[in-house]
This record gives structure tokens, C-alpha cells and sequence, in this order.
């Protein structure tokens, strides 16, 4: 049924549709809406069987679902930013016992400085953890993702991770498709675990392993992501065939075939990318579009056929590992690495902690990647005066304080803090 | 013949004639162990049909170990309250490593280990399931040493208290982090040497802090019941654990379990020192329900805490060349407190 909606409140109601066991909920911004969504879901009724629990910590959240999950039923928990690092330990627990739990990443960047707008730094620092990340672009994409999520959770034994750009889809009231409960019902089979809690039949879970057999159990853990390259295509190919729109898969083109320039990106960003591919195809440029759905497993061979083409890559994304640069970027030079004649790779960092990523400057980056190439990474936007002045500063004065407070009063218009006092 | 031998007469495997029933090294001649492998002749009362061994006979605990002790009656007590229909989830520590080196386990019921700090929180899980598949009847142990329990994982601890879900859990405490090589926790007792706290420099072994009574605090959280128990009363621990299984909601026992690894002592004097615990006024044994205490095991025969302290290499620095430290008065007036508290000693007939 077609509804104007919060894209949170449609991803609460696709949730409930799927009809989880157990809910462990946890407040952060910007994935709150959700979590209060299905708990309205189940307090009303419309959500029947189901259990709600108000946590004291997103560690106890994804606790409380590995303890559900363990024992047969289908849990499900939200988080962002923060919260996904208060409970880094019980992400590769999740992942490591085998454990379909689905959660949503309301992607938000990591503090300090704490900051509450959306880039995929969060998602990031969980990416080698054995979850499958799935990206969204659009909140219809966020509504369909979770329910193939529970699928494929559920068919792989390992926990999905749904990842949905914080503010920009999770607090966009637009018109969504929400399926019907027989549709879902009839996409998504109950739960049947491979191994659980179970007096009538008792198994020890989650004993220690050695060397002689934890590579292989690593192993195993991988093999399956790779089969999840298998099976993501193909329940999105079983979605379309039910629900009548494309959702989901490992990736796909936009006005990708014929394209010298390819641009790679995840999530909503990807919406003000085809507007400019769309601009600068009317000047004559020959750019097109790779959205990358499937982050975790990565498509290593999709993404490659995709690109072999191409002359130029440029990876747009929300992230970057300080120190080192993209881990998009990266990861997208790995799928590159083996062409006898490559793409040139052009690696760009935008959006961090809610800055806008304005179609002007993604037009000034896709001609620079053409005609001014850069070494390693570049910082969409960067106000690089600030950023002049503010290593002056600092090299002037060991107690020179607090970066980021003179960085703000700078663009205020303030003076920095001299010496000691941070201002 | 008992109708339990009968029962153990038709399982047992018949021996054809002049061959001989051969045992493991751990099978034999022990008594602590439930073994049904033995002739029914040799089998000791643990043997009983009746009993579940939910933690049986193989696994690798120090000899003398209170915590293997605790538990074995704690979760055999929980099977017989329960029916058998029974899950325990174990925090990360010496009960989880040395009953469970894949592919070897000691559990005979459904179990699960996840992490150090959160086995109050999967336990809240695994009941949330058990309720939402109609399956209250299985009830949920949660079980860990005191590290896991009223440091790393107190805070999930505390939620799972406030939120009242239907959870035992059950507190090992032998007083320190066991399992990594003896460090010191928030219920290590103040003196008291471990590896972090090493019997060292002006005042040797742990500080005197202010303390961190798990069992108070779990009572102020007024939940159902809370109580503590000691290995040297075994009995006392079966009727606890099986009056907790009665009751739904939270629910915290803590037992004292000594580690002869860890405090320094002799294996064969686990017990007795648990018990010196008890009657010099160390380790209050008492329940509490929804808030207050309704009831404290009296000690018997009032004994000075230095009785206690000095058969444990953990504080024989306080007694280095026959002189006394001066920090084991502080130690005897912390015992006086706790009989006081909970009025331990009956005034008329106090014996000391
Ligand atoms: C998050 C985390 N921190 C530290 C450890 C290391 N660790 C494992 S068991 C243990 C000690 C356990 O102490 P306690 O809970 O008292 O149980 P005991 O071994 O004494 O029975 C520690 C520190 C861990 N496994 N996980
Ligand atoms: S170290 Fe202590 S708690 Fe651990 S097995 Fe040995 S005696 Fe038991
Ligand atoms: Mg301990």
C-alpha cells in the first residue's frame, strides 16, 4: 500500500511485517524513530508474539537478541554511530555464533567530536566483523532491504546488518510501497534454526576453539559470504518476482554501459549522482553510476566486470580510515587489482558528519578526476583556509587547546584561543 | 534391589563373561563425580538415577575447585526444580574454560557462552524466546564468576534486576578474576594479594575500599529473591536455588566458592574454609525478598577472622614473621560489621 511517510516509521512498519520474536530496543539518533515505531507496532497490537525489551545499553540489545536468537527465535535491533561500538564485542559474537539477527545502522559519524549527522563511519568500523552490510539508497529500497535481510539471515545463519543513511533517509517523509503481510508471508518462511537452546535435545554453543580448527571455522564464516554472492541476486531477482520492483542485489548500473568515467558509491548519495551524470550527459560527458548495495560480502568479481570498461573510477564515499584514506576505495582497488589494463582509481571522502554533498562540487570532482588527477585521497569541500590557519596556530603554541572549538570559532568569525586558555 | 538400581541394572551394559570394565582415570574411585559407569555396587550416592549431572565427571577444574563444587549442585538442584526443562548461559571465565574445550563439554543441559560482560542480557534473551514460543515451562540460568558478574557484567546485571525478566543468576564468587591468573576484582577482599595487587611495597595486597556488595545491591533493586550460599552447606545451597526456581522474575544468588589456586590454599581444605567464612562473620549467608532480608544463617561458634586468613597464602603477608599487620583488625572489625548488620550472633547465647 502506497503511504506518505517517515522513512523510519515505513522501515517499523516492513519490520513488523517480517514479524520478529524479540525486540531489543536502545535510543540513539538518528535510528530512534524506528525502534519507537515497532515498539507503537507491538504495544497496539498490530505486531502480535512478540517480545519488546527496553534495554540499558545497545551491548544488552544485541545481547538480548543473541540470547533469542540462540534459542529459536527471530530477533531483530537498531542502532547508530555510538551505539554500534558500545556493543563491538557482541557484533562478532553475533556473527561468530552463527546468529541470524537483523539489525538497522541508522549511519551516523563517530565522535569525538560527538556529531549526530549522517556518514557511514559507523558502518565502517564494523565491516570486518562477519555481518552482511546491505546499503540503501532510497527509504523504499530501507523498507525492501529488511525483509530480504531476514531471508537471508536466516537461510546463511549469520546476521545482516541494513544500513540507511541517518536523517537524510530515516527522517525523509516520502511516498513508500508497503508490501502486504501475505506478500511477506509468503517471501519470507518462518524461522528455522540449524542449532538451538533446547532441553529436549541439549547442545553446548559457543565453546572455545584452538588453533587446530579456528582457521578453519574463520574459513567456513567466509565461504559463506561468498555464497551469500550467490544468494543476494537471487532473492532480489525472488522479490522483484513477488513484489514487483527492483530492490536489493549486489549492485547496478546507471547509464553505466557505454561510461568512460564510473562513479562508485553506497546509499543516498547515489540520488544526487545520477542528477549530475544526468548534467554532465547532456554536456556530452561520458559518466555513468555503480551503486554498491552488497558492501559485506564485497562483490569483488561483479564490481570488477562492471568497471573493466571504464577508463576512470571515481569512489565517492562517506568514510575514510585515518591514516590510510577511503576504505570504499580501497576495497574497489582490490576488485581492479587483477585487470591487464586497469581504471584509473580516483578516491574522494564527502558528507562527513552531514555535510552536504552539493551537485556543484560533485561536478567540479568528476572534471578535476579528468583533467587534474590527485594522489590519494581528496576532501570533498574542504575548507582548506581554516584548515591553513588552524595548523599555523597549532604549530605556534604547545598548549594551543582545542582543535575542533577553534576550528567553529574561526568560522564564526571569532578569534582562535592564544596560548593555554582554550578559549 | 532399590528401583533405582533396577532402572541402572537395565541401562547398564552387560559385560560378557570375564571381561573387564574398562574406565578413564577420572571414572575412578571418586566420589565427587556422578559416575554411572562403574559397577552398581561401586557407585557412590552422586551415581543416583535421580540426579542429572547437568555438570558430570571430565572437566578441568583445579582439584579442590568450590566453583565446580557450586555449581554442579546449584544447576543439579535447578534440573530437579524445573523438570530437567532447564537453559544456563555462562559469562567467560574458569567455569566456562574448564568445562567446554570444544568438542568436549561437561554440560548435559542446553548451554551457551557468549561473552564475558553479558550473560545477564542473553539470558533475558533466551527467556523472551522461550516466552514468545509458548515455552515458559523452560526456565533460565545465567551463571558467571564474580568478575563477569559484579564488575564487567553488572551493568547488564542490573537491567535484567530492574527489569524484573525471569532469570536466575548465579554469582561464583572465589573473589578475583580466576581465570586469567588470579587479578583482582571488585569483590576481592581487601588485603588480599593477587597478581594485580601484589603483596608489595607499605601496605601489601588489595586496598581497603569501600567494598561492593553485589547481593545489597541486588536487593535494593527489590527484586523477587536474592540470597547467598556457601559451599560448605550444600544443602542450604539445593534449597535455595530450588525456592529461586519457584519464584518468577529476577533472581540473584551469590555463592562463596573458594579457589585453592587462586586464595593459596590446600585443595582439601576448600570446604572448610568456606565454612570459616561463614562463622567468622566474612561471608554473611542470607535471602532477602522484594527488598528485604527475611532471614541470615546464624553462626554456630563465632570464630576470630584470623583463622580463616591464615591457612591462605592470599594474606600470609599479613602474619611475615610472626607479627601481626595491623590491617587484620581491620578485617576482624569488617566481620564484626557484618554480624551486626545481620545480626548474626544471638546476643544471649554469644559464645565469644
Ligand atoms: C571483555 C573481556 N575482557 C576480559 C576478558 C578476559 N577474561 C576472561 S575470563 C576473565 C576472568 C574471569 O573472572 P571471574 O568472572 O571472576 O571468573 P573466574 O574465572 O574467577 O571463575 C577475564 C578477565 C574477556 N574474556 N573479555
Ligand atoms: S583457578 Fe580456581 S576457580 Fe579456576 S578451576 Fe582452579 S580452583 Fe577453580
Ligand atoms: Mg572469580
Amino acid at each position: 500500500m502506497l503511504k506518505q511517510i517517515e522513512g523510519s516509521r515505513a522501515m517499523a512498519e516492513a519490520i513488523a511485517l517480517c514479524r520478529p520474536e524479540v525486540i531489543c530496543a536502545y535510543p540513539i539518533t538518528p535510528q530512534t524513530h524506528i525502534v519507537e515505531g515497532v515498539g507503537e507496532l507491538v504495544r497496539d497490537g498490530h505486531l502480535k508474539n512478540c517480545e519488546y525489551i527496553n534495554v540499558e545499553s545497545e551491548f544488552a540489545a544485541l545481547s538480548v537478541a543473541i540470547g533469542a536468537s540462540a534459542a529459536g527465535a527471530r530477533a531483530y535491533t537498531a542502532t547508530s554511530s555510538q551505539g554500534l561500538l558500545f556493543m563491538a564485542e557482541a557484533v562478532y559474537n553475533a556473527s561468530g555464533l552463527g546468529l541470524p539477527i537483523v539489525m538497522t545502522l541508522g549511519n551516523r559519524a563517530i565522535g569525538a567530536p560527538i556529531n549526530i549527522w549522517n556518514d557511514h563511519s559507523d558502518a565502517m568500523s564494523m565491516r570486518d566483523a562477519g555481518w552482511l552490510q546491505l546499503f540503501a539508497e532510497t527509504n523504499q529500497e530501507a523498507v525492501d532491504l529488511h525483509i530480504q535481510a531476514f531471508r537471508l539471515a536466516e537461510e546463511l545463519s549469520m546476521p545482516v546488518m541494513v544500513c540507511v543513511d541517518g536523517f537524510i533517509l530515516t527522517h525523509a517523509v516520502e511516498r513508500i510501497d508497503i508490501p502486504d503481510q501475505a506478500d511477506v508471508d509468503a517471501y519470507l518462511p518462518p524461522y528455522e534454526p540449524v542449532q538451538s537452546l533446547d532441553p529436549k535435545d541439549p547442545a553446548s554453543i559457543g565453546a572455545m576453539v584452538g588453533p587446530e580448527a579456528f582457521t578453519e571455522v574463520k574459513f567456513l564464516a567466509h565461504y559463506k559470504q561468498t555464497h551469500a554472492l550467490k544468494l543476494i541476486p537471487e532473492y532480489a531477482r525472488s522479490f522483484r518476482d513477488r513484489f514487483g520492483r527492483e530492490s536489493g542485489g549486489l549492485l547496478r548500473g546507471y547509464r553505466a554501459d557505454d561510461a568512460e568515467m564510473l562513479v562508485v558509491a553506497m546509499g543516498s548519495i547515489c540520488g544526487t549522482i545520477k542528477d549530475v551524470i544526468d548534467e554532465m550527459r547532456e554536456e556530452g560527458f561520458k559518466i555513468g553510476l555503480v551503486t554498491l548495495v552488497s558492501y559485506r560480502p564485497f562483490p569483488l568479481a561483479a564490481l570488477r566486470d562492471a568497471l573493466a570498461r571504464a577508463s576512470d573510477v571515481v569512489v565517492v564515499e562517506k568514510s575514510f580510515a585515518v591514516g590510510m584514506g577511503g576504505q570504499l576505495a580501497d576495497n574497489v582497488d582490490g576488485a581492479l587489482r587483477n585487470l591487464p589494463v586497469r581504471p584509473r582509481l580516483h578516491s574522494a571522502v564527502a558528507g562527513l558528519g552531514g555535510r552536504p554533498i552539493p551537485r556543484g562540487s560533485l561536478h567540479r570532482l568528476f572534471r578535476q578526476a579528468l583533467v587534474q588527477p590527485w594522489e590519494g585521497v581528496h576532501f570533498l569541500d574542504l575548507n582548506e583556509r581554516v584548515i591553513g590557519r588552524e595548523i599555523h596556530r597549532t604549530g605556534k603554541n604547545r598548549r594551543s587547546g582545542p582543535t575542533a572549538e577553534n576550528i567553529l570559532k574561526q568560522l564564526a568569525g571569532g578569534r582562535p584561543a592564544e596560548q593555554g586558555r582554550p578559549g | 534391589m532399590s528401583p533405582i538400581n533396577e532402572a541402572a541394572d537395565r541401562n547398564a551394559a552387560p559385560l560378557a563373561p570375564g571381561e573387564t570394565q574398562k574406565l578413564k582415570f577420572y571414572q575412578k574411585g571418586t566420589h565427587t563425580v556422578g559416575n554411572r559407569l562403574v559397577d552398581v555396587d561401586d557407585r557412590a550416592v552422586q551415581s543416583s538415577l535421580d540426579r542429572s549431572n547437568a555438570l558430570t565427571c571430565g572437566h578441568r577444574a583445579c582439584q579442590g575447585c568450590g566453583e565446580a563444587l557450586g555449581a554442579r549442585y546449584a544447576l543439579d538442584a535447578a534440573m530437579r526444580a524445573t523438570g530437567g526443562n532447564l537453559i544456563a548461559v555462562n559469562a567467560t571465565g574458569c567455569l566456562e574454560v574448564f568445562t567446554t574445550p570444544y568438542p568436549e563439554t561437561s554440560w548435559q543441559l542446553p548451554w551457551l557462552h557468549s561473552l564475558f560482560g553479558n550473560a545477564a542480557a542473553v539470558a533475558t534473551g533466551v527467556a523472551a524466546a522461550m516466552r514468545v514460543k509458548g515455552r515458559s515451562n523452560v526456565r533460565v540460568i545465567a551463571q558467571g564468576g564474580d568478575g563477569g558478574t559484579t564488575d564487567i557484567g553488572f551493568q547488564c546485571l542490573s537491567g535484567m534486576f530492574e527489569r524484573n525478566d525471569d532469570v536466575l543468576y548465579i554469582c561464583y564468587d572465589n573473589e578475583g578474576y580466576m581465570n586469567t591468573g588470579v587479578q583482582r576484582s571488585s569483590a576481592t577482599p581487601p588485603a588480599a594479594r593477587t597478581a594485580t595487587t601484589p603483596a608489595v611495597g607499605d601496605e601489601p595486597g588489595n586496598v581497603f575500599g569501600t567494598g561492593k556488595s553485589v547481593p545489597r545491591i541486588a536487593v535494593a533493586h527489590r527484586i523477587p529473591y536474592v540470597a547467598t550460599a556457601t559451599v560448605a552447606d550444600l544443602h542450604d545451597l539445593e534449597r535455595k536455588v530450588v525456592k529461586a526456581m519457584s519464584i518468577r522474575g529476577a533472581r540473584y544468588i551469590q555463592i562463596d566458592v573458594p579457589c585453592p589456586l587462586g586464595w593459596g590454599s590446600a585443595s582439601h581444605d576448600t570446604i572448610r574454609l568456606a565454612r570459616l567464612a561463614v562463622e567468622t562473620g566474612f561471608y554473611p549467608i542470607f535471602e532477602a525478598e522484594h527488598g528485604k532480608v527475611t532471614a541470615a544463617r546464624k553462626i554456630r561458634k563465632r570464630t576470630p577472622v584470623v583463622e580463616y586468613l591464615k591457612p591462605q597464602k592470599r594474606f600470609a603477608h599479613l602474619f611475615k614473621g610472626g607479627v601481626e599487620d595491623p590491617r587484620v583488625a581491620r578485617l576482624q572489625a569488617m566481620c564484626d560489621a557484618n554480624i551486626e548488620e545481620y545480626g548474626l550472633v544471638d546476643h544471649h547465647d554469644d559464645d565469644v
